[in-house]
């Protein structure tokens, strides 16, 4: 049996962590790029942000116990910004988010997102004013991130979500893990290469 | 209607549209480096897979090398892990390597250039945000993730979605102590740090046209910090002589063949673009990114703004920024007290920006209780400083020469701000934490700003040094 890669809604807690160009050096300080595998990362996500240079936390959201296990991360403008280090995402994901909603995202960022399996979805300033306000207000209130049906929903609040069709539509069909769809245009991609001027068709395919 | 130099590249790297709406699209170089690709093996590993194009990926070592000695093996254990897996990885499938050993290492955007690996018309891909920088060839460069790494791996493929285009003319002439690092410093300030999110940059105008290819690195390299995945520029005569003779790029009647397809692909003079902007050179200034995002930026004569000073999108950054920084709103910039001056990066660590930091700093001294460490941004760059002298200049002035590497522009070597240092950078992030101290502060700046700061002791006018 094949693993189910369809993701088509995220339901849980959120948590907020406002701020505009919240950048990758931020979520995963560089010295945790110090790494050969990606499997520690959830335990130091947004590390300096969380704890003082003695390790003592501080006032942060994701250490602030009401918001234990929530999944769904609310963000503003331009998150994950910089650095294409995808050590943020996996760090993130790893964490235990399941989707991030925000104003905008970085493009790298976004993208690294959408091919490890974590949705990034966007709605307007106000929309997300109100879902950060209303999980700060009651932080054990049930989030919907409904990819299918473009909106999320926390109680009686309500507003639509958007992301790109292609990460859409990627996400619902369960596709998103990209190289078995790359591999399948072999010649396709042969045929590329030998009309490249610059390689002049030196180059073979292994 | 004429084509941009992206829709030519792009449309001649598209393998196909994908269901997803989405561009796979053939990657022409692939470069990558020590932090970002060794998850990338391990996942061709469990998955069977092999290196498709073996001899289109080339491998450096540039993020975690120590720049006092770069002997093996380095102490840091785990830097030490890092190179040795970038070593099995590359042996075991069968990708060149610059290694120390071999006299060619440097920042992955250093030796890319140097090698002539990046030539215009190309599609180039690497595990790191700076890869824009190779679009100063005409190149159509951008950074990617580990889980892309892996399929332009297993592929030279990646799927990507289409940009558009934005043409960025940077008219007149740029005065005396004005270097590209100022220009894009203040592209960033007017279009904003998120403002280039969906566009690929195309720089042009006259002061672009002038610029020498180390400045137009410079240039396309902080495209990123404005949002813009893709910054380039198009191929003219500087660009074909600045390739003629290295060692990837092809000699005699196919260097002559090869350099006029480069040109063909310039953007055609009735292109489209999605957007036109342009800005006048001759009102640019010697810089400072002086917050925590290199959009806020001041000119040296200027004061760091007043929040009200600011358009209300960009108010709540600033005002984090002060938060962060308790530098005094409304005081001038020149003057802020440095602890640590560092130039080098792959925005500016290249043989012309070491020159420019040298001619400031020739026959003066490191203010007293100043760090200011010199690194070259690849083995190559160093050999030609020496040659030069310029080594012995920074030694007399009280700067530390130091090896290749990436080292304090992001702080994953022992090159680090300790506690609540300030930096007069030449790199490309002013970012909280970027430069090793959680609560170290970064003030970027063009080379000679950094070697005019490192003698004065706080932020200083190169000009007054030129």
């Amino acid at each position: 049996m094949t693993l189910d890669t369809r993701i088509a809604k995220i339901q849980g807690r959120a948590v907020a962590v406002p701020g505009n160009e919240i950048d990758t050096d931020r979520i995963m300080p560089a010295r945790y790029l110090k790494c050969v595998t990606f499997e520690k990362l959830g335990e130091v996500v947004f590390q300096d942000e969380r704890f003082d240079e003695k390790g003592a936390p501080k006032k942060h959201p994701l250490n602030d116990p009401r918001h234990r296990g929530a999944n769904i991360l609310v963000v503003n403008k331009n998150f994950g910004c910089g650095s294409s280090r995808e050590h943020a995402p996996q760090g993130i994901l790893r964490s235990g988010i399941k989707a991030v909603l925000g104003e905008s995202f970085a493009e790298i960022f976004a993208g690294n997102c959408a091919v490890i399996g974590l949705p990034v979805a966007t709605a307007g300033e106000q929309d997300v004013r109100r879902l950060m306000d209303a999980v700060e207000k009651d932080p054990s209130c049930e989030v919907t991130l409904d990819i299918e049906g473009k909106k999320a929903v926390c109680g009686e609040l309500s507003f639509p979500v958007s992301m790109p069709e292609s990460a859409r539509k990627s996400f619902l069909e369960g596709t998103w893990d990209s190289t078995a769809i790359l591999m399948s245009a072999r010649d396709e991609v042969r045929r590329t290469a030998e009309r490249l001027p610059y390689l002049k068709g030196t180059v073979k395919p292994r | 209607m004429g084509k941009t130099l992206f829709d030519k590249v792009w449309d001649l790297h598209t393998v196909r549209v994908l269901p997803n709406g989405q561009t796979q699209l053939f990657i022409g170089l692939h470069l990558i480096h020590e932090v970002t690709s060794p998850q990338a093996f391990q996942m061709l590993r469990e998955r069977g897979l092999k290196v498709a194009y073996p001899q289109r990926t080339f491998a450096t070592v540039d993020h975690i090398v120590p720049t006092d000695s770069q002997t093996r093996p380095f102490p840091d254990p785990l830097a030490e892990e890092m190179i040795r897996a970038l070593e099995k990885n590359t042996r075991e499938f069968g990708v060149k390597f610059f290694d120390i050993a071999g006299g060619w290492q440097g920042i992955v955007h250093v030796v890319g250039p140097e090698q002539g690996l990046t030539q215009p018309g190309m599609t180039v891909a690497c595990g790191d945000s700076h890869t824009a920088t190779h679009g100063a060839f005409g190149a159509i460069a951008f950074g990617v993730g580990t889980t892309q790494i892996r399929d332009i791996l297993s592929t030279q493929t990646m799927a990507l979605s289409r940009p558009k285009v934005r043409r960025i003319r940077v008219t007149g002439k740029l005065s005396k102590g004005v270097y590209a690092k100022d220009v894009i410093l203040a592209v960033i300030r007017q279009l904003g740090v998120n403002g280039g999110i969906g566009f690929a940059y195309e720089f042009a105008g006259e002061v672009i046209d002038r610029m020498t290819m180390e400045e137009r690195l410079t240039v396309c390299n902080m495209a990123i910090e404005g949002g813009a995945r893709v910054g380039y520029i198009n191929p003219d005569k500087t660009t074909v002589e600045f390739l003629r003779g290295r060692p990837y790029v092809p000699k005699g009647a196919e260097f002559d063949e090869l350099s006029a397809w480069w040109l063909s692909m310039a953007s055609d003079k009735d292109a489209a673009y999605g957007d036109e902007r342009t800005m006048d050179g001759q009102g640019i200034e010697p810089s400072v990114a002086w917050g925590i995002n290199p959009g806020q930026t001041v000119g040296v004569s200027e004061k760091l703004p007043l929040p009200s000073d600011v358009p209300a999108d960009r108010r709540s950054a600033l005002e984090e920024a002060y938060r962060f920084t308790s530098f005094e709103p409304g005081r001038p910039v020149k003057g802020l007290p440095i602890d640590v001056a560092f130039v080098g990066s792959c925005t500016n660590g290249r043989l012309s920006d070491l020159r420019e930091a040298a001619k400031v700093a020739k026959g003066h001294k490191v203010a007293k209780g100043v760090r200011a460490i010199v690194v070259p941004g690849s083995q190559n760059v160093l050999r030609e400083a020496e040659k030069e002298g310029l080594h012995e200049i920074f030694r007399a002035a009280g700067f530390e020469w130091r090896q290749a590497g990436c080292s304090m522009c992001l702080a994953m070597n022992a090159d680090q701000l300790k506690g609540r240092e300030t930096s007069a950078s030449s790199s490309n992030r002013n970012f909280i934490g970027r430069q090793g101290s959680p609560t170290g502060r970064t003030l970027l700046m063009s080379p000679a700003m950094v070697a005019a700061a490192a003698i004065e002791g706080r932020v200083a006018d190169c000009r007054e040094y030129l």
